[in-house]
């Protein structure tokens, strides 16, 4: 039977950049094609041990972040604040927590809707096979050890290693996160 | 109104995409090839995802029900 591999590169750090690698890599396991995620860059940050738990949004310089407010914190204040603002004001992204408390409020929302976590998905990753590589070089300009990084990780690797494992299969496919 | 026995029920409501193709995955790993999964989801999503999981690994899909915002589909394992 002809393989199909599909990999993807993980190259930002932030929560909502974390979801797209891991829901395409569990799901397109769960059909069967052989997947694998390349942890690059900030992308490293999503199979941290201690950084994974910590994935921030940030307001500001990201003009399409809605207001947010989790269901359960809807009422007649949120609703006329998001009514008014279609996001939080650039502006306000640089007051110091802005970002924790978006992050604090993304999560919530993330959870009320019945949306996976991250560990979760990781979890969800591992089970389905899918294989988590984490980018040699980067580890080294982070100062990240193997050990720093959650278990069941493949050995590192460096582009070479990446292209050919994705090359070899006779349908190969990169998505670029 | 569904008249099919199924040999396990996925209750996946309130949960939203990938959660409900995982699951399903999962639930028909435990059956045995001709038995039939019941799946309930009230993701919208899943009412694509779904049927496209079934013809990606094999798997037929009977029936999908759809009732009070409730979608559910009977897969039957290949």
């Amino acid at each position: 039977m002809a393989t199909e591999r599909l990999a993807i590169i993980a190259t930002k750090g932030t929560l909502d950049m974390a979801y797209p690698p891991l829901i395409l890599a569990s799901t397109a396991a769960s059909l069967g094609v052989e997947t694998a995620i390349f942890f690059t860059f900030y992308g490293l940050n999503i199979i941290h041990k201690k950084k994974m738990n910590e994935l921030k949004i940030a307001p500001i310089g990201n003009p399409a972040m809605p207001m947010a407010f989790p269901p359960s914190m809807q009422n007649a204040i949120t609703n006329t604040i998001s009514s008014i603002f279609p996001g939080p004001p650039q502006i306000m992204g640089i007051i110091p927590g802005m970002t924790d408390l978006m992050t604090y409020m993304m999560k919530k929302t993330i959870k009320e809707h019945g949306v996976a976590d991250i560990p979760e998905l990781i979890e969800a990753c591992k089970e389905a096979d899918v294989k988590l590589i984490p980018c040699q070089m980067t580890m080294e300009l982070f100062g990240y050890k193997y050990e720093d990084l959650i278990d069941g990780l493949e050995p590192p690797a460096g582009a070479a290693t990446f292209i050919n494992y994705v090359l070899e299969a006779d349908k190969p496919m990169i998505i670029f996160v | 109104m569904a008249t099919i026995t199924p040999d396990k029920v996925l209750d996946a409501s309130g949960l939203n995409c990938p959660l409900p193709v995982l699951k399903t995955k999962k639930a028909l790993e435990e059956l045995q090839s001709g038995q039939i999964l019941e799946v309930i989801t009230t993701d919208p999503g899943a009412k694509a995802d779904i049927p496209a999981f079934c013809n990606r690994t094999g798997h037929e899909l009977l029936e999908t029900v759809e009732e009070g915002g409730k979608i559910i589909f009977y897969i039957k394992k290949k």
